[in-house]
Order: structure tokens, then sequence, then C-alpha cells
């Protein structure tokens, strides 16, 4: 299983590379909605991209009230 | 008409298939002009299918197939009349999309939702009066209506029972949570998952190879296989009316319209 740094990474590579921002200003810390620059149907389009990248299902209540990528990552890696 | 260019949807007829496009921003809701113009489409839909096999369901805006019922205007319609008036107004309207609907559902022709992005209430209820549905893999489905008081109310509930049973209903009724391409093939639901941009191009191939076949056995195979649920139909506006009469769906519309929530459709 890989660890959470590494799932932490490997969303912040996909994050930005699919909303085309630079990879060096995203924070781990950071509240995505506004990094992104996303809204809420983007932001569906970024969890489903996530199912896909790690093979889980993230039911969307789960992530009611995540916003930044560090949660995002330990919400993943519980269902790894 | 074999072909049609409206403001919130399109239709042309060639070779044989059908194709309606939805094409109302933001994602397709469904308000008073989407119906009037879905009655308008069933209407044509009499006459095209004489010359047809085939009918392709899918969306133009990159956003998604569709959001489902255009939940501000409901507010905005609602608010601005008596409580009974309104509520007969919320009646007429699903009596309305439901003929429409179910006049889809039992088409003499083999019908094929091609779906991408967001899929949800009144869109997934479109998608599931489909024979196919056919998944760009981005795709997403949900029925979040309980998070505002209120059931499906476009036939969600009674088709989806009747295409995979109880339990899938309840996990995505009871839940609303939405789930992505993969799963809901799983589930039964969806019979080809696609690349990102290949729902129509894929839909496209199997409606040509739909016209292969003798049409008069299609038609007598679809029509054996797959009844219209009529009493649940009716039920279900009953029992939505009944739970739109109450204060709390009110509250909910309002704070839905209202929310500058960053995750609105997240139930």
């Amino acid at each position: 299983m890989p660890t959470t740094d590494k799932t932490l990474d490997e969303i912040l590579n996909l994050a930005a590379t699919h909303f085309k921002v630079p990879r060096e200003k995203l924070n781990p810390d950071e509240d995505f909605f506004k990094a992104l620059g996303i809204d809420s149907l983007q932001t569906l389009d970024l969890l489903t991209r996530l199912e896909h990248h790690f093979h889980v299902e993230l039911p969307d209540y789960e992530l009611q009230g995540v916003t930044d990528f560090r949660t995002l990552a330990n919400k993943i890696q519980a269902r790894l | 008409m074999e072909q049609y260019q409206g403001q919130a949807l399109s239709w042309v007829l060639n070779g044989g298939i059908i194709e309606l496009s939805l094409h109302r921003a933001p994602c397709n809701e469904l308000g008073s002009l989407s119906l009037e113009e879905m009655e308008a489409f069933a209407a044509a839909l009499e006459s095209m299918q004489r010359n047809a096999h085939a009918l392709i369901i899918y969306s133009e805006l990159k956003s998604g197939f569709c959001a489902g019922a255009d939940l501000r205007e409901l507010y905005q319609r609602s608010q601005a009349m008596e409580k009974a008036e309104a509520l007969k107004a919320v009646r007429e309207f699903l009596e309305r999309i439901h003929r429409v609907l179910n006049l889809i559902d039992a088409v003499p022709l083999t019908t094929i939702a091609a779906v991408h992005g967001v899929t949800f209430g009144g869109g997934f209820e479109l998608a599931l009066t489909c024979d196919l549905i056919i998944a760009d893999k981005m795709a997403r489905f949900c029925f979040p209506e309980l998070r505002l008081g209120l059931i499906p109310g476009f036939g969600g509930i009674p088709r989806l029972k009747r295409d995979l049973g109880n339990g899938v209903v309840r996990d995505l009724l009871l839940t609303g949570r939405s789930c992505n391409a993969t799963k809901a093939q799983q589930t039964g639901l969806v019979s080809q998952v696609v690349s990102e941009g290949e729902a129509v191009r894929a839909a496209r191939a199997t409606a040509a190879q739909m016209g292969k076949f003798d049409r008069e056995t299609a038609i007598a195979a679809k029509r054996f296989i797959k009844p219209i649920p009529h009493e649940e139909l009716r039920r279900e506006i009953d029992i939505f009316c009944e739970l739109f009469a109450r204060p709390a769906v009110a509250a909910g519309l309002k704070r839905f319209v209202e929310s500058t929530d960053s995750q609105p459709y997240l139930p």
C-alpha cells in the first residue's frame, strides 16, 4: 500500500495536470477549491478522476467539508 | 419534423437514427422551456419513428448529460404562487414530463442514452428511460433529491427498480451518494463504459448495429422485456406532491438556490 505522502503527491500531480495549475504552486494544506479555481461540477470531475486513479469509491458524504489536499489524501488512504 | 433546433434541445433524423441533443447551459437543467421542447420532440417522434430504428440522447455541453430539474425555476415559481396553486403547478409539470418520458421509454425504437459528466436527478431519470446507457468514463450518477426533502419525481425509482432491483435503488436513493461509470457498470446500470469523449461515437456504432436486425422482432423483444411500471409511476407523483407540500421542502430549495457553498451538488 502506498504511504499517505505518496498518495498526497499523486493527488497534487493529478490536480495540477488536469486543471493546468503549476504543481509547485499547490500546497498540501491549501483550500483546493481556491487553488484550482474549481466549481461544484469540476469538483465532481476531480472526485471521479481520483476514484479512477486510485481504484477506490469515495462516497460524496465522506468528502463533505473536506477542502484541503492533505485531508483528501487521508480519506483516499483509508480506502486503499 | 425530422430536424429541429431549439433553445434547450435539438433533434435530427439521419440514416434511421434519431439524435436528440441537449444544450441548455449550465448543465441541461429541466425546466418549463426544456419540457415544452421535449413535448414537441415527443409529438415529432410519432412520425419520425416510422423511418427510424434507433434513438440516441446525449448532451452537447461539457459539464455533463443533465443536472436534473431546474430547481431555481421551481423555487422561484413556487414562491410567486399561493401554496395550493404551487402544488397544482408542480403536479401538472410532473404529469407532463411523465407523459414524455413514458413515451420515450416505450417508443418502438432501440434507445440509447450516451452520457458523460453530471447525470443527476432528472438527468439520471431521463437516461433511465432508455434501453441502454453508454457512459463516458467521467460520467457520474446520483439521486440527490433526499437532501431537499423530496424523492425523485421523473420516474427514477420505478425505472431503476425495474432495471436493477430494490437494493441498488435503496443505496443510491437513501444515501444520496453519487457513483461513477465503473461502479454503475458493475451494478448493471451501464452497458458500456468508454473513454472520455467517446460515448456518442460508441452509441452511433451500437445504433448502426441495431439497424441490421429485423425491426418487428426488435420491437417485439423490447415490448416483452421492458414493461412500463405505470402504477408505481403514478404513486411516485402522489408521494412527491405530498412531500413537496411541506415547509421543509421550500426551506431546502431556498437553501439550494441561495447557496454559495462550493459543493452545492454534493449531498
